[in-house]
């Protein structure tokens, strides 16, 4: 997936081959071959050259990442080649231009080659024409049930028959109907009424997935998506079939009826379930996230996500979310007096006398500024493993979000978690007297509860409550990757920034900027409150981020040597 | 700018015209038919098309109407509409509606009576009535939930019913062989 090549047709460079186009008069030099859903070279097609040319072709069946079927019909475009005359060379006009022969019927701009000199026409009368008959077509047994429609707001049809369509429906006949509500899968109903046979789910589940689940069945205008009778629609990409479904036939069981697509704000963020981190979208309203989409970027994800990634939201709003500071006694106290007491417990701490556990769930700048703390502490760091199944498409079997942050901070060696029996026995022997844990649970660790008694200062900051925390002397809350800034780098070295999307719960804060304090109270250091400086610091001391800033992250991230 | 006051005339200073002048309006009304009405015992008869309180409707079946779609919560100016959506099983009355409303609130103390809600509507589920005095002891009893809005709003009777019509279409289309 990560190898594959960027789609968008890119201004030819002097190596690759081009061809002269016009569309709608605008000459367009493109590339000979562009690459095709897979990323290999492939002639150019129309809607190619004309994205090129900034003009948009309506397409429903299109997609830049699945194999092109060229069966919806909306993308027709009328175009002309240039005539030749018996001795093969090009009729010239008498100004000198070539003679153009308009070619007498139209063509799909999603699978027709261009040819040298063409010109394509995407704003006739005949394509205006062409474009409504195909809506008038698509409309004709669509049941129109946008009010309760999940797509309504982010849907083709409506945009199409907006922007291209007929203002009103000449047919009269009783409407076809199909099964409705139909359960494909485990997190999958289908409304077949709904459904324009774009295609996209099968080829989709067929070519990327690889799990041949869905097939369209009956003819004419009886045709009907469906899956095979003795399998479930069930592998874990089922939902981005959602995603590219261009009407709402087929919808997510998770996001069914919860809200309306036009109250979501979308914050780009990721996903941290596995080490990916491919590119999402979060859809959050009133400080609730409602969903996860994936946002394309093809040197990560391409257009995708996995299910159990997408689905690995709810565990943010939960009612037992870590909301107070909380100190020796148990009680609840103020940031700006525990964050003092801390720096003054660790600033009198003897070198060599504390441990820090922190979790490869962190982003970048919190690990790097934990290293800080432990540098001045002399303190023992590491982070724990976390290995699942992975797949062959975009689920790694390093289910941290950032590994290689741990490592290129210097949180972690090579081997995550080598260094946890050692802060086990240094905590009993009564070396290590002073522990600090990050987003981890310890005590299923080789950290046992009784060890965690012994320490004479335990500082934990978690999002949930777990063993760890409630042997806590100074418990922080800390941030969902939803509720902060920062970045992550994944399993093949990519540093992808993430953006805030809700407000945290209760008194919890970016696990950052309390380190940034507190870091501030322990070395004196100071000079990064922002996550921008943060950033920047940490590229400037960290050598494999030598060359990044926050902003030259941009929305795509960049890839560093790990 | 600079106003002018001109000196009083010898009649306004003398004041008397002036008091005349007002029997007279008192005098010309105390034969006049009476225009003050006897509020809250009389009420005046709301016009058609007036802008009252926005309220939910029933169809002539018993169903609930609003389909949960959201629109007039978008268009609301004072955001006075808050609707819950009903979560993946939709909860609807009718079987091929799928989908209710769990719940829906109206701040009447919000509302401003625009009637952006009734014009929004696909589905023929939210008018403006007649009510124009509403009166509550808190601001809790002021928020309409949907079991006060649908007994406020009564029914609706509607000519088109249009998922009633596409459940029989749908039901003729079972038969064998199907009808043309």
């Amino acid at each position: 997936m990560s190898a594959t090549a960027p789609t968008e047709t890119k201004p030819a460079a002097p190596a690759v081959e081009t061809l002269a186009v016009k569309v709608d008069g605008k000459a367009v030099v493109v590339p000979k071959l562009s690459p095709d859903w897979q990323g290999k070279p492939a002639p150019t097609t129309m809607l190619q050259a004309c994205e090129a040319a900034g003009v948009t072709v309506p397409h429903y069946c299109y997609h830049p990442k699945l194999p092109v079927a060229g069966n919806c019909r909306m993308c027709l475009v009328e175009f002309g080649t240039p005539a030749l005359g018996p001795d093969r060379k090009p009729v010239l006009n008498p100004d000198g231009s070539p003679k153009i022969n308009k070619s007498p019927r139209p063509a799909i701009a999603c699978a027709t080659p261009v040819s040298p000199n063409m010109e394509i026409y995407t704003n006739t009368p005949g394509v205006k024409a062409m474009r409504e008959g195909v809506l008038e077509f698509l409309l004709i047994n669509h049941p129109l049930d946008c009010p309760i429609c999940d797509q309504a707001g982010e849907c083709k049809l409506q945009e199409y028959s907006v922007d291209y369509g007929a203002a009103q429906s000449r047919f009269v006949e009783p409407k076809v109907h199909k099964p409705k509500k139909v359960d494909l899968g485990p997190r999958i109903v289908l409304d077949d009424e709904r459904c324009i046979l774009c295609t996209r789910c099968i080829r989709f589940t067929r070519d990327i997935a690889g799990d041949d689940a869905l097939g369209i069945v009956n003819r004419g205008s009886y045709n009907t998506l469906t899956k095979y009778p003795w399998s479930q629609f069930d592998n874990n990409y089922t939902l981005n079939t959602v995603d590219i479904c261009p009407v709402g036939a087929l919808t997510s069981k998770d996001f069914r009826f919860q809200m309306r697509v036009w109250f979501l704000k979308e914050t780009k963020s990721l996903c941290t379930s596995c080490g990916t981190g491919c590119n999402v979208l979060i859809g959050s309203r009133e400080e609730k996230i409602y969903r996860y989409t994936p946002r394309q970027n093809d040197a990560v994800n391409g257009c995708w996500m996995c299910d159990a990634g997408r689905l690995n939201y709810r565990w943010i709003d939960r009612e037992d979310r870590l909301k107070e500071v909380r100190s020796p006694k148990s009680e609840v106290r103020s940031w700006s007096a525990v964050l003092k007491e801390i720096s003054e417990k660790l600033n009198a701490a003897v070198p060599g006398s504390a441990a820090i556990v922190a979790s490869a769930r962190q982003t970048n700048e919190e690990l790097f500024l934990l290293k800080q703390l432990a540098k001045k502490l002399g303190a023992t760091t590491d982070s724990i493993p976390r290995f699942g199944d992975g797949d062959k498409l975009l689920v790694s079997a390093d289910k941290n979000p950032n590994t290689n942050g741990a490592r290129l901070t210097g949180i972690c060696f090579t081997e995550m978690g080598i260094k946890l029996p050692e802060i086990a026995r240094g905590i009993q022997s009564g070396k290590i007297k002073t522990l600090i844990v990050f987003g981890e649970d310890v005590t299923k660790h080789g950290i046992s509860a009784a060890d965690l008694a012994k320490l004479e200062t335990l500082i934990v900051s978690d999002l949930l409550p777990n063993e760890t925390t409630k042997a806590a002397h100074y418990l922080l809350p800390g941030c969902a990757h939803a509720e902060k800034r920062g970045t992550f780098t994944n399993t093949k070295g990519r540093v992808q920034k993430f953006m805030k999307a809700v407000e945290p719960p209760g008194d919890a804060r970016p696990e950052w900027e309390f380190l940034h304090e507190l870091v501030h109270g322990v070395t004196g250091h100071n000079g990064f409150a922002t996550i921008e400086g943060l950033f920047n610091q940490m590229a400037k001391e960290v050598p494999e981020f030598n060359s990044l800033t926050w902003a030259g992250l941009g929305d795509a991230g960049v890839t560093v040597k790990i | 700018m600079i106003v002018k006051r001109p000196p009083l005339s010898l009649a306004e200073r003398l004041y008397l015209p002036a008091i005349w002048g007002g029997f007279k309006v008192t005098l010309r009304h105390f034969f006049k038919k009476k225009v003050t009405m006897q509020y809250p015992e009389e009420k005046w008869v709301v016009p058609e098309g007036y802008r009252g309180a926005p309220y939910l409707v029933r169809d002539q079946d018993g169903h609930t109407k609003c389909v949960s779609c959201q629109l007039c919560e978008f268009v609301c100016p004072p955001k006075a509409i808050k609707i819950t959506p009903p979560g993946p099983n939709g909860t609807a009355d009718r079987a091929n509606a799928e989908k209710m409303p769990r719940e829906f609130e109206i701040n009447m103390l919000r509302c401003i009576f625009c009637g952006f809600c009734q014009e929004v509507c696909p589905e023929e589920a939210i008018f403006l009535m007649k009510d124009y005095a509403l009166t509550g002891a808190s601001r809790n009893e002021m928020i309409y939930d949907k079991e006060k809005l649908l007994a406020l709003g009564g029914v609706h009777q509607d000519r088109i019913q249009k998922w009633k019509h596409k459940a029989e279409e749908a039901a003729q289309q079972d038969v064998f062989p199907v009808k043309p």
